[in-house]
C-alpha cells in the first residue's frame, strides 16, 4: 500500500496564497520554525549544540548564515531556519541535551513570515503597534511578541527600513490586507522593491 | 458674493483665494484663510442656530473651540455628513455645504420658538415634574415628543464614505497648543535635542499670535517672531508639527489622544485618501499651553445673535479681517475688551459705548481707549437687550451703591461681552491633576499634576505674553529635561501691556429676577434663574446642581459656563467658590467623529476571520458557514436543493454507515513537553497520565479550583517527555493561560514547557465503519489495523506523503481517525483523502452533523451541556478522576461536603419526546407539574436538541435535578404554545454498548 503514499507530492499552501498585499509587503520564504524553551542552567549547553549564543539579552537576535534565534523572553528563544535544516536543529539538541531539560516544538507550519521593506515601514506597522518604532528605541536586531491591531505577531527589525513579521496563519491574511489598506497612506517610491 | 464686512486689507486670509460656499442654501463667498464663521460674518451672518430647549435665535459667539451656538451640519451628501460641527473650528473650502440645526422649517420662521413663548413652563428639571400622568402618555405621546423637539442634530443616513487612520506615537515631550507657550515650549525642548510632537487644534500654527497686530517680541513684529519660529521648529527633524490636530483627552501614564484633520478641512474630495488620524502618543512629558477661555457676562437676553465675546470680535477684526458689526456696544469686567473695542474701532465699527461694570477701571488699555475718544461709562451694567433675530439695542444702567438706575437704551448690532478668561484646565483636570483656586486670578489654575505633566502659559494662568513666553519656554525646557536646571530665557516683549479684571456669575440687572432670563450655558439653555431655582429647591452640591439644570453639559463641556454658574451658586449660598468646588472635567475636549475610533476596524477589517487550511475548499464545494469565536467553520455541504435538516441527516447517515470526512482544525492544541510533562498534567487533569503509555490517548477533563468543568479534549502521549493535548475550539486561548498561570505561579519547579500548536496542525477526521479503508492505502510508516492500532491510539507516520499524527478516536460513536498534518499541507492531504474516499462514498460534513452524532453518543460539548456549574459526576463523567491521586486542581472542591453530599445536583440525562418528530427548543425547562401556578418549580433545562435521521425521532440531551434517578420518569416541557410530554433516559441513544467504535 506505501507505493501509494510515495508517489504523491503533496502541495504546500501558505495562507496568503493568491492574495493581493501591499507592494512593500512580501511573503517570507517558507522555513523551519522552532519554539524552544528552556531553563538558564540549559543555555550554555543548547547555544554549544546550536553553535549560536542564546545568552544575549531579551528581545535580541542572534544570527548566522540560515539561522536567526529571537530571543522573546527569560526562557523563549524562537528558530528560524533555512526548511533543510529542520532535522539537524533537532538533532542537534538532542544530542547535546541528553538531560532533556528543554522543548524545543515544530512550529513550522503554525505561522507564516511577512517582510515590509520600504523608507515608511516603521510609520506603516506603527499605525496597528503600540511599541515605540524609532530607531532608537527599536534598533536593527531587535525582536518581540508584540500586536499589530487585533493579531498578536512577532516583530523583528531587519534593516533599518526593513521588518520581518511573524504570524499566525488565520491571522496572516488579517495582517496582510491591514497593512494593504495602511499602504494607501504612503505613497510607493520608485526604489522600494 | 458680496462680503459687506470684509475690510479692505490686512488679516490672514487669502484674498486671492476667493472661495464659494452654502449655508442653508443660500450661496455666499468667502476667502481661503476662513472659517464657516468669519466667512458668513463676512457675508453679515450672525444667525445660525435655534437653541437647544427654547428655540431662541443664537448667533456666532466665539472664534474657537469654546463656541456653544453656531453648530452645523457639513457635508456634500448623506455619506459625507457630520452634524454638530462647531462653524468656528472648521475650516473653509470651495463648495463646502452647511446646513443650521434644531429648526423647522428654517433658521428665521422656527416652529419649535412657541418654547421661547412658553419659556415660563419648561423650567430646570422640567420634565421630572411634569408628563407624569397619565403614565401611559409617557412612552406614546411625551417622550417621541420631546425627542423630536429637542437634541441637536441628526445622525447621517448612509454609511460614512470617508476612511479613518490611526498611528501610534512616542515623544519625549508633547506640547499641547501651538500658541506663543507651546511654541516657546516646543523650542525649548527641540533645542534640548527632545523628540518633541506639537499639536494645534486649529488650521494654522500660532493660536494667540495669528490675531497679534500690535506686540513685538525680541524685536520682531508677534507674526514675523511665528514665522521665524516656525521656521525654527520645522528645521529639528525630531520635532513632529501636528496642525488642524486636536488633543482631547488624557489618559492615563501619558497617553493623550490626538484627533488630525487629514482632508475633512478640503471637504473630503477623495475617499481614497483618509479623512481624519487618531494618534495614540505616548510622551516622556507632556506640556500643556491650551490657553484661556473668555467668560460671557450673564445679563438678561444676552443670547442674541449679535452678542459676541469681546476677544473674538477682535479676533475675527485681525486675523480673518471681518467686522462683525456696524456699530457696537461692549460690555466689560476686564481690559481685554477695550483691546477689542480699540482694534474695531481701528478696523470701522462704531463703539457707541464701552459699559464697564467696574467703578473704576484703570490701566494702559483704558488710557489707550479714552485716548482714541471712545466712549467709556464706568460703573454701568445691561438690563437687557431688544432683537430678535439679531440684537437691535441694549439698555445701559448705571451702578451706584450697589443699586441698578435707570437705563438707557443704545442701539447697536453687535454687543461685545468679556467677563474675563478662564484658563483651559480641562486636558489637566482630565489627567486626575488637583486644581487650585487663585484668589487673585478668581479662576482655578492647575495645582499638583498627577501625571508627568506640566502646564504653561495662560492655561498656567499667565497674564502676559512675556509671562506666557517664559513659562513656555521653562516647561519645555524642564520636560525635555536634559540640562536638570531650567533655563532661564528671557523673550523681550514690547506693546503687549498688562489687561486685568474679570467677573463671575450673574450681573445685577435692577429687574424682576422672575421675568428676565440671562444665560450661563447657551448650548443647553440654561439660566441664571435655573441655577437658583436648584438651590432654592435644595440641591448644593455643584454637581448635583449640574445634573438638576444641565448646566455644562452639553458638548462644549461648559468651557464659557461652569465658571459663571459657580459664580451664581457662591454667590447665591453665600460661601466661596473653593468650598463649592468644580465639576469633573471629561474626555472629549471636542466632540470627535466615531470613525476615528473605528479606524481601519471596518468591513474586513473589523476583525481578524480565522479560515482553517481547508476552508477554501469547503467554501467552493458552497459550505455554509458559522462563526466560532473568531474561526469560520463549515457548519453543513449542502446538495442542490437541500435544507439544513436534509443536508445534516445525509451527512449523518453516511458517517454511520460509510464514512465523513471533517475539519476540525480549529481544535485547540497545545504541545507539552519536558522531563515532567506526565507530572504537570497529573496535577491538573483530574485523569491519571503516568501510566499513558506514548502511542496511547485519554480523554482528559480539566476543572477550576471550584471543582466545574472549564474543558476537555483527547491528549495523546507522543514520547515520555512530550504530549499533544487538544482543547475545545473557544477554550484553546483560555487553557494554554490557565495552564501557563499554574506553571509560573504554582509550579515553577516543574521542568515543563507549553507550546501553542492549534495552527501548526489541520486536523482532518475521517469517521464511519469505512474509515481505516479509505485512509489505510494513504498512510506510510503504521499499521493501523484493529489489531495494531486500537482505539485510542496514536502514531507518527507519514499521510498522503505528508508527515502526520494520526490518531484513532471518534466523537461520533463510529470506527474514526485524526490526521494531523502540518497546517500548508492540510488542503493537499484532505483532498488526497477525499479522492481515495469516492469509491466508499466519503461525504464532507460540518459541525451540525458533528453536533448530532456526538448527542447520538451521549458525548457532551463543554460549554453546552456544561455551564460552569457541572462537575464531571453531574454530567457523567465520575469514570475519568484519577482516584488515587494525590491532588488535582478541582480535587478538594469535590470534596467538600456542599459539593458531595448534595443530592439533587443537576445530572445529564436524555429526554425523548413523547411525540418522536417534535424537537424540543434548547434551553427549555422541565417540570413535574405543568398544571403549577407560574413560577413554576423548574428541574433542569435541554441543553442539546437535534433531530437524528439514524433513529428517525427527535432527541435531546438536559441536565435535570437528581436525573439519573428518574430515569424513566414523564416530565413536562412548557413552550410558547403548548406543553410537551417527555421521558428521562440515558444519555446514550446510539450504540449504547459502544462496539461499532471498535470496527
Amino acid at each position: 500500500m506505501a507505493d501509494v503514499a510515495m508517489t504523491m507530492t503533496p502541495v504546500r499552501r501558505a495562507p496568503l496564497d493568491g492574495l493581493a498585499g501591499d507592494p512593500r509587503a512580501r511573503w517570507a520564504v517558507p522555513m523551519a520554525r522552532f519554539s524552544l524553551r528552556l531553563p538558564e542552567a540549559a543555555i550554555g549547553a543548547a547555544s554549544a549544540s546550536l553553535g549560536l549564543d542564546l545568552a544575549g539579552p531579551i528581545n535580541n537576535v542572534a544570527e548566522r548564515e540560515g539561522c536567526a534565534i529571537l530571543r522573546l523572553g527569560p526562557d523563549e528563544w524562537l528558530v528560524l531556519a533555512n526548511d533543510a535544516d529542520s532535522a539537524a536543529i533537532a538533532a542537534a539538541l538532542d544530542r547535546g541535551m541528553p538531560d532533556r531539560r528543554f522543548s524545543l516544538v515544530d512550529i513550522g507550519h503554525r505561522q507564516t513570515g511577512i517582510v515590509l521593506d520600504g523608507a515608511d515601514a516603521a510609520d506603516m506597522l506603527s499605525a496597528g503597534c503600540p511599541l515605540d518604532l524609532d530607531l532608537a528605541a527599536f534598533p536593527v536586531g531587535m525582536a518581540t511578541r508584540t500586536i499589530f491591531a487585533k493579531a498578536e505577531i512577532v516583530l523583528w527589525r531587519t534593516a533599518p527600513t526593513r521588518f520581518h513579521i511573524e504570524v499566525w496563519g488565520s491571522f496572516a491574511p488579517y495582517v496582510w490586507a491591514l497593512l494593504k489598506e495602511i499602504g494607501r497612506e504612503y505613497p510607493v517610491m520608485e526604489n522600494t522593491p | 458674493m458680496s462680503e459687506a464686512f470684509r475690510l479692505p486689507d490686512g488679516g490672514r486670509v487669502d484674498r486671492a483665494q476667493p472661495l464659494s460656499f452654502t449655508f442653508d442654501g443660500r450661496r455666499y463667498g468667502g476667502l481661503a484663510g476662513d472659517t464657516i464663521a468669519s466667512a458668513l460674518l463676512a457675508n453679515g451672518v450672525h444667525l445660525v442656530g435655534r437653541s437647544f430647549k427654547y428655540h431662541r435665535p443664537r448667533g456666532i459667539v466665539s472664534a474657537g473651540a469654546e463656541e456653544p451656538n453656531a453648530l452645523v451640519g457639513v457635508g456634500r451628501d448623506e455619506a459625507h455628513y457630520t452634524p454638530n460641527l462647531v462653524a468656528t473650528q472648521i475650516s473653509l473650502y470651495d463648495g463646502l455645504s452647511a446646513v443650521s440645526q434644531n429648526r423647522s422649517p428654517s433658521l428665521e420662521r422656527d416652529a419649535g420658538s412657541i418654547n421661547d413663548r412658553l419659556w415660563r413652563f419648561f423650567p430646570a428639571g422640567f420634565y421630572y415634574k411634569t408628563f407624569m400622568w397619565p403614565r401611559r402618555a409617557w412612552t406614546r405621546v411625551f417622550e417621541p415628543r420631546i425627542r423630536a423637539m429637542a437634541g441637536l442634530g441628526r445622525a447621517p443616513k448612509a454609511p460614512d464614505a470617508a476612511r479613518y487612520a490611526q498611528r501610534y506615537a512616542h515623544c519625549d515631550v508633547l506640547v499641547i497648543g501651538a500658541g506663543p507657550a507651546g511654541l516657546a515650549s516646543a523650542l525649548a525642548a527641540a533645542e534640548a535635542g527632545a523628540r518633541v510632537i506639537i499639536c494645534d487644534e486649529q488650521s494654522e500654527l500660532g493660536g494667540s499670535l495669528l490675531a497679534e497686530t500690535e506686540a513685538r517680541i525680541d524685536g520682531l513684529a508677534a507674526q514675523d517672531w511665528l514665522a521665524a519660529t516656525l521656521a525654527r521648529l520645522g528645521a529639528f527633524d525630531r520635532v513632529t508639527v501636528l496642525p488642524r490636530t486636536i488633543a482631547f483627552g488624557y489618559f492615563p501614564h501619558n497617553m493623550v489622544g490626538l484627533a488630525q484633520d487629514l482632508t475633512g478641512y478640503q471637504g473630503e474630495p477623495d475617499d481614497a485618501a483618509p479623512r481624519g488620524r487618531l494618534w495614540q502618543v505616548r510622551a516622556k512629558q507632556v506640556v500643556i499651553a491650551a490657553g484661556a477661555i473668555e467668560r460671557p457676562l450673564v445679563f438678561p437676553d444676552n443670547d442674541r445673535p449679535g452678542i459676541m465675546l469681546a476677544d473674538s470680535a477682535r479676533i475675527y477684526v485681525e486675523r480673518y479681517a471681518v467686522k462683525p458689526g456696524r456699530r457696537a456696544v461692549i460690555f466689560t469686567a476686564h481690559d481685554e475688551a477695550y483691546r477689542a473695542a480699540l482694534a474695531l474701532h481701528r478696523a470701522g465699527v462704531e463703539i457707541a459705548a464701552i459699559a464697564d461694570l467696574r467703578g473704576a477701571p484703570e490701566g494702559a488699555w483704558i488710557d489707550a481707549a479714552r485716548a482714541a475718544g471712545l466712549p467709556v461709562r464706568p460703573a454701568t451694567t445691561i438690563s437687557g437687550t431688544d432683537g430678535q433675530l439679531r440684537v437691535s439695542a441694549a439698555h445701559l444702567a448705571p451702578i451706584a451703591d450697589g443699586k441698578v438706575g435707570r437705563a438707557e437704551r443704545i442701539e447697536c448690532d453687535l454687543v461685545l461681552m468679556s467677563g474675563g478668561f478662564t484658563p483651559s484646565v480641562h486636558l489637566f483636570s482630565q489627567s486626575r491633576g488637583k486644581l487650585r483656586f487663585d484668589p487673585a486670578l478668581e479662576a482655578f489654575v492647575p495645582g499638583a499634576p498627577a501625571e508627568a505633566s506640566l502646564m504653561a502659559g495662560a492655561s498656567a494662568g499667565a497674564q502676559t505674553l512675556e509671562a506666557t513666553l517664559a513659562t513656555g519656554y521653562d516647561a519645555g525646557d524642564q520636560a525635555a529635561g536634559v540640562s536638570g536646571t531650567a533655563q532661564v530665557r528671557h523673550f523681550a516683549v514690547e506693546a503687549a501691556p498688562l489687561s486685568r479684571g474679570g467677573f463671575l456669575g450673574a450681573v445685577p440687572h435692577g429687574r424682576d429676577p422672575a421675568s428676565v432670563r440671562a444665560f450661563v450655558d447657551f448650548q443647553n439653555d440654561v439660566t441664571a434663574k435655573d441655577i437658583k431655582l436648584a438651590l432654592a429647591e435644595g440641591f448644593r452640591s455643584i454637581e448635583h446642581v449640574k445634573r438638576y439644570t444641565t448646566t455644562g453639559m452639553a458638548t462644549d463641556q461648559g468651557k464659557t459656563s461652569n465658571m459663571n454658574a459657580l459664580g451664581i451658586v457662591s454667590e447665591t449660598l453665600g460661601r466661596p467658590i473653593p468650598e463649592i468646588g468644580t465639576t469633573t472635567f471629561r474626555m472629549p475636549y471636542t466632540p470627535v467623529p466615531f470613525g476615528y475610533f473605528a479606524g481601519y476596524a471596518r468591513g474586513e477589517l473589523f476583525e481578524p476571520v480565522r479560515e482553517t487550511p481547508i476552508h477554501g475548499w469547503a467554501a467552493e464545494r458552497g459550505a455554509v458557514f458559522e462563526d466560532v469565536g473568531q474561526w469560520k467553520r463549515a457548519r453543513y455541504f449542502p446538495e442542490p436543493g437541500e435544507d439544513m435538516r436534509a443536508a445534516v441527516a445525509r451527512e449523518c447517515r453516511a458517517v454511520r454507515e460509510a464514512v465523513g470526512i471533517f475539519d476540525a482544525s480549529t481544535l485547540g492544541k497545545i504541545e507539552i513537553v519536558g522531563p515532567d510533562a506526565a507530572e504537570f498534567l497529573n496535577r491538573l487533569y483530574v485523569n491519571a497520565w503516568t501510566k499513558l503509555k506514548p502511542g496511547r490517548l485519554r480523554y482528559g477533563v480539566l476543572l477550576r479550583e471550584d471543582g466545574f468543568i472549564v474543558d476537555d479534549g483527547v491528549v495523546g502521549r507522543i514520547a515520555e517527555d512530550r504530549f499533544h493535548v487538544t482543547t475545545t475550539t473557544g477554550g484553546a486561548p483560555r487553557v494554554l493561560a490557565t495552564m501557563e498561570d499554574y506553571l509560573q505561579t504554582e509550579w515553577p519547579d516543574l521542568n515543563v514547557w507549553l507550546t501553542s500548536t492549534t495552527e501548526q496542525w489541520a486536523v482532518i477526521a475521517v469517521q464511519g465503519p469505512k474509515a481505516r479503508d479509505v485512509l489505510a492505502p494513504l498512510v506510510e510508516g503504521a499499521d493501523i489495523s484493529a489489531a495494531s492500532m486500537p482505539h485510542m491510539s496514536v502514531a507518527e507516520c507519514r499521510v498522503a506523503g505528508v508527515p502526520a499524527r494520526l490518531f484513532r478516536v471518534s466523537f461520533t460513536g463510529e470506527l474514526g481517525f485524526e490526521v494531523n498534518v502540518p497546517a500548508e499541507y492540510g488542503r493537499a492531504v484532505w483532498e488526497t483523502i477525499f479522492a481515495a474516499g469516492q469509491p466508499h462514498g466519503v461525504v464532507p460534513y460540518g459541525t451540525e452533523t458533528m453536533h448530532v452524532l456526538r448527542a447520538e453518543k451521549g458525548y457532551i460539548i463543554v460549554g453546552q451541556e456544561t455551564d460552569g456549574t457541572a462537575t464531571p459526576e453531574d454530567v457523567g463523567l465520575g469514570w475519568a478522576i484519577g482516584k488515587a491521586k494525590p491532588d488535582f486542581v478541582g480535587k478538594r472542591a469535590l470534596a467538600r461536603a456542599g459539593m458531595a453530599a448534595q443530592d439533587d445536583r443537576k445530572q445529564l440525562v436524555g429526554v425523548l419526546t413523547e411525540e418522536p418528530g417534535f424537537v424540543l427548543e434548547e434551553g427549555a425547562h422541565l417540570v413535574a407539574d405543568p398544571a403549577q401556578k407560574p413560577p413554576m418549580t423548574m428541574l433542569g433545562h435541554v441543553t442539546s436538541s437535534y433531530w437524528s435521521a439514524k433513529l428517525n425521532r427527535s432527541i435531546a440531551l438536559a441536565m435535570v435535578r437528581s436525573g439519573r434517578d428518574r430515569l424513566g420518569e414523564t416530565l413536562h416541557v412548557p413552550l410558547a404554545d403548548r406543553t410537551v410530554r417527555v421521558t428521562l433516559t440515558e444519555p446514550v441513544f446510539y450504540d449504547p454498548e459502544g462496539s461499532r467504535l471498535d470496527g
